[in-house]
């Protein structure tokens, strides 16, 4: 298979996961309320990214074990997260037949210069952004995928909301300029500029575009969704709700929640439907001030 | 077919459930066939639309949607009737039997299928389909596809994917105006399968090529260009 069908097939998943809700689970168990409540897929990692964020330590590749026991728990596609730049965890995901990898900035990056070369593989890759410079470099790796970064864990949508809309911002402007001011704007992205004179051409970024980092309520989904995401990753949103409640009730929380937020990605431009949607639900996320954070604590800032 | 006094026909309302799956691309061909794309997510939606279609994605996901918001039963009495084209979580939610689904699905083509039925992402793959009636041979962009494991009696196989030792696998079927296939011409830029669906078996008049403003394949397919 050459790479150009190899790449539309990469694609081809992404686009199918549109209009749909990704979820972090830890465990078979969370697996399975994410596919009760209606996720498109699921992302198996260790700990969700708020835990990761108490805790501290190196946050790896999760343990196949895990990974196999919520592939085998759900029919949905089930993505994992490798560390930047790790190429041998990639490697270990793509043997183990994980559906799409995020090399992702919420674990610890493993290389501080180079992200993995997305191409060499032959599942789908996604990767977070703050801008359009650093969405078309991991597109040009290879990714097939792009989110927002956002401030994963914080349960705070701010960051995920300027970095949604410094990609469109660019976008359109981009779409403004005249064949010979590209290159100049390519060098100023620090973009490729075969990329940057397509995205010129079609307006669009050439693979969907995705939100993730923040998002705790259907209405952060629904923001998301109006500024322009096509899906929506909810990281510890979801599983991070109820934690104090005895285990069947915490099941029902988070269920409640997760089956909100996938309404609320379905109907995001509907604001009586949201209202409706909004109502009753359990306690979200308590959630982190972004001021609160030290650099260091930004995991935004890892990757390039 | 031109409207009266030479006029190209107007471009005809063509429904693409959005509840969750690939429905941009599916309108982005629609559009480029010369019909007009209409966003279905609420049982309002479905008025006067000549034909719909059921995209791909997570077919566990659109069934439990399509109760949420009271979608089911309208779409239930649409496609009795109306014209539908279901790809790939779309013809599993069109046949009568599928494995390990929240709910039951449409049953309005008599077949049965398996979901996931080659496997994960990694096995997902592109291969020529014969599709006489569409067109010709077709590229098949088969993703996490489902198979059609069973065809009743009186539905009609439409496309077909060669397999080992010469024998062939069923990919594409139709039944009256419900047509299911279980790849996707929408990722392929090839307009041949919708064109053929919006005319033969839905019997919508396009406008002519050269009076529909898009060009003869969608342009800019995604993931094409970018590799």
């Amino acid at each position: 298979m050459n790479q150009q069908e190899q790449f539309r097939l990469k694609v081809g998943l992404a686009e199918m996961l549109k209009g749909g809700v990704i979820m972090d689970v830890m465990s078979a168990d969370q697996a399975e309320i994410a596919q009760e409540a209606g996720a498109a897929a699921v992302m198996a990692l260790e700990r969700i990214p708020s835990e990761i964020r108490r805790q501290g330590g190196v946050a790896r590749m999760s343990d196949p074990l895990m990974i196999r026991a919520i592939q085998k728990a759900v029919d949905i596609p089930v993505m994992a997260k490798c560390r930047i730049g790790h190429l041998a965890e990639a490697q270990i995901l793509e043997a183990l037949e994980i559906d799409f990898i995020d090399e992702s900035e919420v674990l610890t990056p493993a290389d501080e210069e180079h992200h993995v070369w997305k191409h060499d593989f032959k599942i789908p890759f996604v990767c977070g952004c703050r801008d359009l410079g650093e969405a078309l470099r991991r597109i040009g790796e290879g990714a097939a995928l792009i989110r927002t970064k956002g401030e994963a864990g914080t349960g705070n949508i701010v960051e995920a909301v300027r970095h949604m809309r410094s990609v469109q911002k660019h976008l359109k402007r981009l779409a403004s300029l005249r064949d010979d001011e590209l290159m100049s704007e390519a060098k100023t992205l620090g973009a490729p500029l075969e990329l940057v004179r397509q995205v010129a051409k079609t307006g669009r970024l050439p693979v969907p575009n995705f939100a993730a980092g923040g998002v705790a309520l259907p209405a952060d989904a629904s923001l998301m969704m109006q500024l322009g995401a096509e899906a929506v990753f909810v990281g510890s949103g979801i599983f991070e709700v109820g934690k104090d409640l005895a285990p069947a009730d915490q099941r029902k929380a988070q269920l409640t929640m997760a089956s909100a937020i996938v309404k609320a990605v379905a109907n995001y431009d509907r604001p009586e439907l949201l209202a409706e949607i909004s109502t009753g639900l359990p306690v979200a996320m308590r959630g982190i001030s972004l001021e609160t954070l030290t650099e260091e604590q930004r995991l935004a800032r890892r990757g390039w | 077919m031109p409207g009266v006094d030479g006029e190209p026909a107007p471009r005809p309302r063509v429904g693409v459930l959005s509840l969750q799956g690939d429905f941009e691309r599916h309108s982005r061909t629609l559009e480029a066939c010369g019909a007009s794309p209409v966003r279905v997510t609420l049982p309002e939606h479905l008025a006067d639309l000549g034909a719909l279609v059921l995209p791909g994605g997570e077919s566990s996901t659109m069934l439990r949607l399509m109760d949420a918001t009271g979608l089911r039963a309208p779409l239930e009495t649409f496609l009795r009737v109306k014209p539908v084209l279901g790809t790939c979580a779309g013809v599993i939610l069109l046949g009568r039997e599928t494995d390990r689904l929240p709910r039951e699905t449409f049953g309005v083509l008599d077949i049965a299928t398996s979901r996931n039925a080659y496997g994960r992402q990694v096995h997902s793959f592109t291969a020529p389909v014969e599709a006489p009636a569409a067109g010709g041979t077709l590229t098949g962009v088969f993703i996490r596809a489902p198979r059609i494991t069973r065809v009743g009696a009186g539905v009609e196989v439409i496309a077909r994917r060669e397999r080992d030792r010469g024998e062939s696998e069923v990919v594409g079927v139709r039944c009256g105006n419900v047509v299911g296939i279980t790849f996707h011409p929408e990722l392929t830029g090839d307009l041949r399968l919708h064109r053929w669906f919006l005319t033969a078996v839905a019997q919508l008049a396009l406008p002519t090529p050269a009076a529909a403003s898009g060009p003869r394949t969608a342009a800019e397919p995604r993931g094409s260009e970018a590799a």
